[in-house]
């Protein structure tokens, strides 16, 4: 039968296609310490899910001798599959292919691929392993590279998009996952930078590696540009599995809603935060105490840990949580905490996820470098975001609440939907000791005695104003609650607010200041 | 999960021992490795003359003792195939030279100064 011919004609190009660069290239990958793309698409997916797009997609390009070159697949794997029983649409650029150079018919099924997920609604993973832009294809490589940033742009607050960088991600490449919404590294394996070690060399004489300039810990550490960071491609994989639970599909989706559990007895709330408001403690088991199974999942963790965001659970549904860390830096707002946070709020509401916030900080971080560096613009991007978000908005303030940091976190000002105060609460202008020395200046100078002096103002300063009751007097503050309390306000608070609608003027966009 | 074991994990092993003062009352907490390598900012001293970019000194144009006015070009800085003529920011006399044609020199390396 010629249909049998036919269809073993078919298996043997499936087989061609599916060996990618060939044998020795899948060595050189493996030696790299790297899964190949089908085998990450394969262990990302649920098993047995993946169906393959444009298998037999050739390039076009002619010129330098590409006329003799044949090249699987085109150097990417496209298609979709399932995560958890839910759709997703995926693609992974095969660096045993030309490395996983982006060609026009490699760019155009990714672009192919982002316009299903998009017209589907559903969420998009680009597994990015690629040494750049295919030179011997001139501009029609770039024209791929626009192609696909105009349409992380189009699809960004529609649907979750994730990029996990699998090898290098170089020039203009680094701007696809800079425009999606979570950044995925690995240990060794990921490379991001816009300029290479060589050419930095030769301009500016400055002699660094690959993996100090843009290797994964840099990213989740200094730069901000990831938000997850694993050791190995295993655990990446896992952790893609894990923050898929929190997501919608779509922003007209709800995620998932979970089984309700109580959190675990071991975070107790009423035990956590030192009344000392110098004391430090890990604002994170403030967050386990109130969530569902004490369930967190922290994005950026390891990047201006000062300030906390993430997912937890609570009534079975997903909430974004944003807190600031008196374990690291005391907790202030400054350039990066303001950037990581004001995001993230962004994010929520893009996606209709209730935000909660926990509140202590001292105020915002001195110095020439914040300053010289933008944190009047970059500060602003918290006030710009927590006011333009329509989700429902809860605060909890658990110590210090001073000055702009008050305003900025969430307050009632920024119309927050729901204050709560614990008693240790101090919602002031400034902390007692600064503002003592502000008020009773003269009193202070002509004592004979200025440090008993300014002792006893502080005091005074602080039995006056470090309380949460002249807040609450005005109704900035709705209620004040004890901590073993805080768990049941939020549920309620939550509970209340299921149906919120509230309405914003028409305009085409606001200008945040980014 | 193993991202959220690790991110307790890490902060009962690194206790918070150092301290940070706002608004005059010292914090006990834990400083970043990108606070304690921030800038400390120090104001320029107009008459210390520093390469700008990394590069290779060209030629220089006047000796030591040799007295200058703003604007007089100093020496020829090369760096990313650009002929960089340094000028002299204010007048004064060329106190030394801390440089020889056709040396490369790091970015903020002290060229030449003024008296």
């Amino acid at each position: 039968m010629s249909t049998d011919k036919k269809v073993q004609e078919l298996k043997k190009r499936r087989q061609e296609v599916q060996l990618g660069g060939g044998e020795q290239a899948i060595q050189k990958q493996v030696a790299m310490g790297k899964l190949t793309a089908r085998e990450r698409i394969i262990k990302l997916l649920d098993e047995g899910s993946f169906n393959e797009y444009d298998m037999f997609v050739e390039h076009e390009a002619r010129d330098f001798g590409m006329d003799q070159k044949k090249l699987h697949g085109d150097g990417v794997i496209t298609g979709t599959g399932t995560i958890g029983g839910r759709p997703v649409c995926i693609y992974a650029q095969d660096f045993t292919v030309a490395g996983g150079s982006l060609g026009f018919m490699h760019a155009r099924k990714i672009t192919k691929i982002m316009d299903h997920s998009l017209k589907m609604r559903m969420p998009l993973i680009g597994i990015n392993d690629s040494g750049g832009a295919r030179i011997q294809e001139g501009v029609n490589s770039l024209a791929g590279y626009g192609e696909i940033f105009f349409r992380n742009t189009l699809a960004s607050g529609v649907i979750p998009q994730i990029s996990v960088i699998l090898g290098p991600c170089a020039g203009g490449a680094v701007y696809s996952p800079a425009l999606t919404d979570f950044v995925f590294v690995v240990d060794n394996i990921s490379k991001m930078f816009i300029t290479g070690p060589e050419v930095i060399k030769t301009v500016l004489g400055e002699d660094i590696s690959m993996e100090e300039l843009g290797g994964a810990r840099v990213h989740s550490e200094t730069t901000g540009n990831a938000h997850f960071f694993s050791e190995s491609e295993d655990e990446c994989f896992d952790q893609i599995k894990a923050l898929l639970n929190y997501l919608p599909w779509s922003n007209t989706d709800s995620p998932a809603r979970k089984k309700v559990l109580e959190p675990l007895k071991e975070f107790n709330i009423s035990e956590i935060v030192p009344s000392e408001k110098r004391q430090p403690y890990d604002v994170r088991y403030i967050i386990r105490a109130v969530t569902d199974g004490s369930d967190f999942f922290e994005i950026q963790e390891h990047w201006a840990a000062n300030i906390v965001i993430g997912f937890g659970t609570m009534n079975g549904r997903t909430v974004g949580f944003v807190a600031n860390q008196p374990l690291v830096l005391a907790g202030v707002l400054d350039v990066d905490s303001s950037d990581k946070a004001g995001r993230f709020i962004r994010y929520c509401d893009a996606f209709n996820i209730p935000i909660i916030t926990f509140v202590d900080l001292p105020g915002y971080l001195p110095g020439v470098d914040q300053e010289h560096a933008g944190v009047i613009r970059h500060g602003a991007k918290v006030l710009y975001a927590y006011s333009e978000a329509t989700v429902p908005k809860i605060t909890v303030i658990l110590r210090k609440a001073y000055g702009g940091g008050y305003i900025a976190m969430n307050s009632r000002h920024l119309r927050a939907d729901f204050v709560f105060a614990w008693p240790d609460a101090e919602v002031a202008v400034m902390g007692p000791e600064g503002a003592a020395n502000i008020i009773f200046r003269k009193e202070i100078a002509t004592a004979e005695d200025p440090d008993q002096v300014r002792a006893q103002k502080v005091k005074e300063y602080i039995e006056k104003f470090a309380n949460p009751y002249v807040a609450a007097a005005k109704g900035y503050i709705d209620s004040v609650i004890e901590p073993r309390e805080t768990r049941k306000s939020l549920l309620h608070a939550l509970e209340v607010s299921g149906e919120k609608s509230v309405g914003m003027p028409m305009k085409k966009h606001g200008i945040p200041p980014f | 999960m193993s991202n959220k074991d690790k991110s307790l994990n890490k902060s009962q092993a690194e206790p918070a021992k150092e301290s940070l003062e706002i608004g005059g009352v010292g914090y006990t907490t834990r400083l970043t490795e990108k606070f304690r390598q921030r800038k400390y900012w120090e104001r320029p001293d107009e008459k210390r003359i520093e390469s700008f970019i990394p590069g290779t000194v060209q030629s220089i144009m006047v000796k030591e003792g040799q007295e200058v006015q703003a604007g007089t070009p100093l020496l020829i800085l090369e760096a990313m195939k650009m002929r960089n003529e340094v000028l002299a920011p204010l007048g004064g006399v060329i106190r030394k030279i801390y440089v020889s044609e056709g040396e490369m020199v790091p970015k903020s390396h002290l060229l030449l100064e003024l008296g």
